[in-house]
């Protein structure tokens, strides 16, 4: 009888952990599937959401991956998202490029490594994802083949990111209580398109964002330096610094910004100046 | 009463023969405070320029030649003999130059010729009107930036 429950609880367990591991594709109404989105659009998308930063190694339009992001788990290589049919993602169809932007699944039904920010994606609008799309089909393709992930066991099996996206990934706003168009906007390109927090926000031992430390800095995957706090207790800038500091560089005493955060800067300058302070509104609202 | 001035006075000579030994010690080679201080001279001229372009100063043309000029002195300065090896953020602590910059000492001068040109193009404008100035500011943060990406350690 004892020996029963237990082959039954293991049963079930099993059962748990197939469906939890399990790939939960974007559910296909989301999208506008038809709907041809805006190039022009969908270039401030890219500018807002970063994707050049890493998929673009010499910061070419050529999106042929290749830039190394060392963590603790392994060193992940982006992949080439350039519209070459072989090795980029020209074959893909609209469906298949927002469930890996949107929910982290691969065309073959593969969960992909959150290296690749779609815990952030996930929050953003169908249509701009359709406007982002239509705009990484104008940019050049490239042969280079994907380099595959430098992971060791047991992250590499990729089924157990099922688990880890079960835990750690949601369509919730961090920031809940939003009480102006400016404040909404703000945490949109932070939490949906900027990924701020995948650098800002300090991770627990699997991984996770701690939400309850939101962008209040954290150590560098890299071993090097620490990335700062943007809580405004920390920072101490105003809203125009940081709006100025987004649009041209410039710290509020007349430093300049660095490191990776050089990309950060030149993506979000393309925005136009409510964007910015509209970011700034954001950051000044954490608590 | 002697006895109390006699130890005060060896308290103090102490207190400054620490403090002097402290400096001793910190044993900051002159090349870095060099081209830390570089680096200060850049910014001093800069934030001038740049309460200008934000408005949080009024504009002042012959302010903003004079800030435009000193940053071409500034970049017209070989900053060879800054830069000697062993002195990276991987040897000295507190230090924010990284590796890289030895590994790829000629593109770091190149990057250097960035802020000839940039700031060449500051002071040709400068005195004209503040439009100019916020114009060319953009290319002045992107000439100090380009070095910063790639040879400055990140942190806060």
């Amino acid at each position: 009888m004892r020996k029963r429950w237990f082959i039954g609880a293991g049963v079930v367990g099993i059962a748990v952990a197939y469906s939890v591991t399990a790939t939960r594709p974007l559910a296909p109404e989301r999208l506008e599937i038809g709907r041809i989105g805006s190039a022009t659009d969908g270039a401030l998308i890219f500018a807002a959401a970063g994707c050049g930063s890493c998929h673009s190694e010499d910061g070419t339009d050529a999106l042929a991956g290749g830039k190394a992001f060392v963590s603790d788990f392994g060193t992940f290589y982006a992949p080439n998202i350039s519209m070459d049919v072989d090795h980029g993602i020209g074959g893909w169809s609209d469906y298949d490029i927002a469930n890996a932007m949107m929910a982290g699944v691969s065309p073959d039904g593969a969960h992909y490594y959150p290296a690749f920010p779609y815990t952030t994606y996930a929050k953003m609008d169908p249509p701009d994802a359709l406007d982002l799309i239509a705009y990484l089909r104008t940019l050049p393709s490239d042969a280079t083949p994907s380099r595959a992930h430098d992971v060791g066991f047991p992250f590499n099996i990729r089924r157990s990111l099922g688990g880890w996206k079960f835990l750690f990934a949601g369509t919730d706003w961090v920031m809940q209580d939003v009480d102006t168009p400016e404040l909404e906007r703000g945490r949109y390109l932070v939490e949906a398109m900027g990924h701020c927090a995948e650098c800002h926000t300090p991770r627990n031992a699997l991984g996770g964002l701690k939400t309850g430390e939101w962008m209040q800095g954290a150590a560098n995957p890299s071993g090097e330096g620490r990335i700062p706090s943007l809580h405004p207790d920390d920072l101490g800038w105003s809203g125009g610094d940081i709006a100025y500091y987004l649009d041209t560089g410039f710290t509020p005493d007349f430093d300049t910004v660095g490191g990776e955060m050089v990309d950060v800067v030149e993506n979000i300058a393309q925005l136009n100046d409510a964007d910015r302070d509209a970011i700034a509104a954001y950051l000044l609202a954490l608590d | 009463m002697m006895k109390s001035v006699t130890l005060l006075a060896g308290a103090t000579v102490l207190a400054f023969g620490t403090m002097a030994l402290a400096d001793g010690h910190a044993d900051v080679n002159p090349a870095v405070k060099a081209r830390q201080s570089h680096m200060q001279l850049y910014a001093h001229n800069i934030a001038i320029l740049g309460g200008m372009a934000q408005e949080s100063v009024e504009y002042d043309a012959a302010l903003a030649q004079i800030a435009a000029d000193n940053l071409v002195a500034l970049a017209s300065i070989n900053e060879t003999t800054y830069w000697p090896e062993g002195t990276g953020n991987d040897m000295i602590e507190g230090v924010k130059a990284l590796p890289a910059i030895w590994e790829n000492m000629d593109d770091f001068m190149v990057k250097q010729d960035g802020m000839v040109t940039a700031s060449a193009a500051m002071a040709e404008v400068a005195g004209t009107d503040l439009a100019s100035v916020q114009g060319a500011i953009r290319d002045l943060g992107g000439a100090c930036s380009a070095c910063h990406r790639e040879y400055r350690q990140r942190d806060d």
